[in-house]
């Protein structure tokens, strides 16, 4: 059998005569590994053990008698980060809240992944007008999959789960973005502060040009006040 | 049921109606305090408005000589239009029960300071630091001033009327562009940052920003000073908010001398919602699906609450089929959340799942009947003003709704409770970590304002059902379950009979709802649009499965949103006694004790 470093671009330059067409496979180590990768990723996901809000309790009912959630290996709820592969960001993520949530998620080892669950957690859901409510964990964590509701039932979560595996089936280890040789710490997410609001490290240049532009108007009107006494 | 340690004296030969003693005591203080009280003048308001500096002795007169031992509520509301800052108390009296004593404070609202009553009541403790937090109110004597649901260093206090959210649109609804016929945007469209935040003008970064970590140890003493004999010292542990047995994002810092708890402080905040502000906000309609989202686990007794509250303010009758139906969905949601709790609080003990793997099979069993009754497993969003929003579904389960009922309440429901009771209540271990654990007697109880089982538990006969009855209550026959020795495994054991005296409720009510089928189950026309036709306002209470549920609110006469919306939440205020009842146990015995007060994070943050 013939496999080539480069995977799919150069096997066809291998001719294989008719008679062995249907004994011979022409295939890249990737291609070899990624269904077994997958399929052990996908069939053992064990999910993150923190509830945030409501949708916690239908995550909890999932993973009980009913639903059921050990069907598809992911019933061990690790509470350690270190130890988890999923996580479910179930309920309302509040701004007080979303420093640790971004710190847990750089915690978590990779192979990781993050299922947002319920309208709080994919947009702000009812809470969004609230003055400690973050619009949504895409704000800060890249999402896999959304998952619809409030809460979501456990069938929607399931279904969200199954999404998630489906999605994990199409990982190759060619791409996936762990095994890049970057440095690992690179891949650490900024973690929010907390300030007179949330502060999101990545827009500190607004906010200090917002800053600047609003003391320049304070000033401005300041001397306009002067200048007309 | 299983044996007892106390054989506790029947409860059931108590008068079930109260008289009610608010006016003598209302005359008492006018007499005692004759030029610092006066009657809240206001139309539809009532209670005294105290001086604000003979606060304190009125409400140790109140507490020692007249009875009203208990402070239920705490809370601020913002006058801006007369310029002032008003903090309301709800008094109430444990042996006499009846309504509340409500006490009033008004100072000047750019520098709103009140004497802090916390020496007097130490329930008002945390309910004290959320007025400061969210409305700037400054409570002078209280031990420990800090914010407690936003951050320390957040910028304003939110529920100020005039503080306005970074996705501001108008200050009441409906908003303009979504009614009747205006266009939906995006908030964060209009926001600079495309994020739900905004900062103080010209505010910028300096670089030193403010660590999370470093406010939730302030008040906790890290000592190098060494236990006589040996050679320790006391270390601060943080536990949470990610923390498997804290039910939610809640969160503790302890400090630690050995395995000892020698200092304990909640931290909350992590779930935050503004559940007052977005109310303040909304219509009255509005309120009730957010009202499921504050107790999760029994949104059906959050939602009665409230409309109670508001019918209180509107004046509603409800028809007798509607009334039969809230008792029914509000004692199955008393049994959905005590098998919920109990689950979690023999998982926090070391049965780790199995009982609640157990207990979850019946509760399945309640939602399906809310899912088909009301279209949510958990949030029903069911109760209306004046009756209910549908009938009792033709079937559940493919099964007819009576019957499926009988099966529930004289079958399935009593089965599981025995089944777990014969499986857990002798258990050894359970004993051997409950009893004697997590003590809290009943004058510390009723000091700290708990509520609920919790108060019940240390040998505290307190029901709203039966002391300030409503609903049907005070026509049907249970007992108020009491335990007299306040610990863990009490807590357990009240939990139990709670839920059999739910099922004798349910026995009666089943009758009435078979005689009643196809009767009216909403008094008026429904009121979606409701414009409150007097202004005043209101304290609607129920007995909540953790406790006394409160909604006080006030309305302008033809207002469509409430004035000001607050939740008197007893898991938050439950959670005041957590320290006293933590001190002196060894750090494992804090995740059970704190799992027998059965908290839920959405109401004690709200």
């Amino acid at each position: 059998m013939t496999t080539t470093p480069n995977g799919n671009g150069a096997t066809s330059e291998i001719e294989v005569p008719d008679e062995l067409a249907n004994s011979v496979v022409i295939t890249s180590i990737a291609k070899l590994l990624d269904p077994i990768y997958n399929w052990s990723r996908r069939n053992s996901l064990w999910p993150l053990g923190f509830g945030l809000a409501c949708c916690a309790i239908e995550m909890i009912c999932t993973a009980a008698s009913r639903f059921d959630i050990s069907r598809f290996g992911m019933e061990v709820f690790r509470a350690s980060p270190r130890q988890a592969d999923l996580m479910i960001v179930s309920g309302t993520v509040t701004k007080k809240m979303a420093p640790i949530i971004v710190r847990l998620y750089n915690q978590m080892a990779e192979p990781r992944y993050v299922l947002s669950m319920g309208a709080c957690a994919s947009g702000g859901g009812p809470f969004k007008e609230g003055y400690n409510v973050v619009d949504g964990i895409d704000k800060f964590l890249p999402v896999d999959v959304y998952v619809p509701g409030c809460p979501p039932t456990p069938q929607a979560l399931v279904n969200g789960l199954i999404a998630m595996q489906e999605k994990i089936d199409q990982q190759s280890i060619a791409t996936a973005p762990w095994y890049r040789k970057s440095d690992p710490g690179a891949d650490l997410l900024p973690v929010p502060l907390l300030g007179p609001d949330l502060v999101d490290v990545r827009q500190l240049d607004l906010i200090r040009k917002e800053a600047a532009a609003a003391n320049e108007r304070i000033e401005a009107e300041a001397a306009a006040v002067e200048a007309s006494a | 049921m299983s044996d007892t340690i106390l054989e506790a004296p029947a409860t059931g030969d108590q008068p079930v109606v109260f008289d009610n003693p608010v006016d003598e005591v209302t005359a008492a203080l006018k007499e005692r305090f004759t030029e610092f009280v006066a009657d809240d003048t206001r139309p539809g308001y009532g209670g005294l408005v105290v001086s604000a500096d003979k606060i304190v002795e009125v409400a140790e007169a109140l507490r020692d000589d007249l009875g009203f031992n208990y402070l239920s509520s705490v809370t601020g509301v913002d006058l801006i239009e007369e310029d002032k800052m008003e903090v309301v108390y709800h008094a109430y009296s444990i042996d006499k029960g009846g309504d509340a004593m409500v006490l009033k404070v008004q100072v000047d609202r750019d520098n709103p300071v009140v004497p802090s009553l916390t020496p007097t009541y130490p329930g008002a403790d945390f309910q004290e630091r959320e007025a400061w937090d969210l409305l700037g109110i400054r409570f002078e004597g209280h031990p420990d001033l800090r914010r407690i649901l936003t951050w320390d260093g957040f910028h304003g206090h939110p529920l100020r009327k005039d503080w306005k959210e970074p996705f501001f649109e108008e200050e009441a609804k409906p908003f303009g562009s979504r009614w009747p016929a205006g266009e939906v945007f995006r908030a964060e469209e209009k926001n600079v940052y495309g994020k739900n935040v905004q900062y103080p003008e010209g505010w910028a970064p300096s670089g030193a920003e403010y660590e999370a970590e470093t406010d939730s140890y302030a008040g906790i003493t890290y000592s190098r000073e060494s236990t006589p004999g040996l050679k320790t010292e006391k270390v601060t542990v943080n536990m949470g908010p990610q923390h498997p047995s804290t039910h939610g994002v809640f969160r503790m810092a302890l400090t630690l001398d050995g395995e000892t708890i020698v200092g304990l402080k909640p931290v909350m905040g992590y779930l935050h919602r503004n559940h007052e502000k977005i109310g303040e906000r909304n219509t009255f309609i509005q309120n009730i699906p957010y009202t499921d989202r504050l107790d999760y686990i029994s949104s059906m007794s959050n939602n009665l609450g409230y409309v109670l509250g508001v019918e209180k303010l509107m004046e509603a009758e409800v028809p007798e089929r509607a009334e039969w139906i809230r008792i029914l969905m509000a004692e199955l949601t008393r049994i959905s959340n005590h098998l919920w709790a109990l689950g979690f609080l023999l998982n926090d003990m070391g049965a780790l799942q199995t009982p609640m793997i157990y207990y979850y099979i019946e509760r399945e069993l309640i939602l399906d009947l809310f899912e088909a009754t009301a279209g949510s497993r958990m949030m029903c969003n069911y109760m209306r003003f004046g009756g209910v929003a549908y009938d009792l579904p033709d079937q559940v389960r493919d099964q007819p709704v009576m019957d499926f009922l009988h099966d529930l309440v004289y079958d399935r429901l009593p089965r599981v409770l025995h089944q777990g009771d014969e499986l857990v209540t002798g258990n050894e271990i359970v004993r051997a970590r409950g009893i004697g654990y997590g003590y809290l007697s009943a004058e510390d109880a009723i000091a700290f304002s708990a509520a609920g089982p919790l108060l019940r538990a240390s040998g505290v006969p307190y029901d709203v059902r039966r002391a300030n009855p409503y609903s049907y209550y005070e026509h049907l026959d249970f007992d108020v379950a009491v335990r007299y020795n306040g610990d863990i495994y009490d807590r357990y054991l009240i939990r139990i009979d709670e839920m059999q005296q739910s099922l004798r409720i349910l026995e009666q009510v089943l009758p009435h709802l078979k005689a009643t089928e196809g009767a009216s189950i909403i008094g008026s026309k429904p009121q979606y649009a409701l414009r409150m036709p007097n202004a005043g306002e209101a304290y609607g209470r129920v007995e909540n499965p953790k406790g006394e549920l409160g909604y006080y609110m006030t309305a302008k006469r033809r207002s469509a949103n409430p004035e000001r919306y607050h939740v008197r939440a007893p898991s938050f205020i439950n959670l005041t006694a957590l320290e006293k009842m933590c001190m002196g146990h060894k750090v494992a015995d804090v995740v059970a004790i704190l799992g027998s007060i059965d908290i839920v994070l959405g109401e004690v943050d709200r």
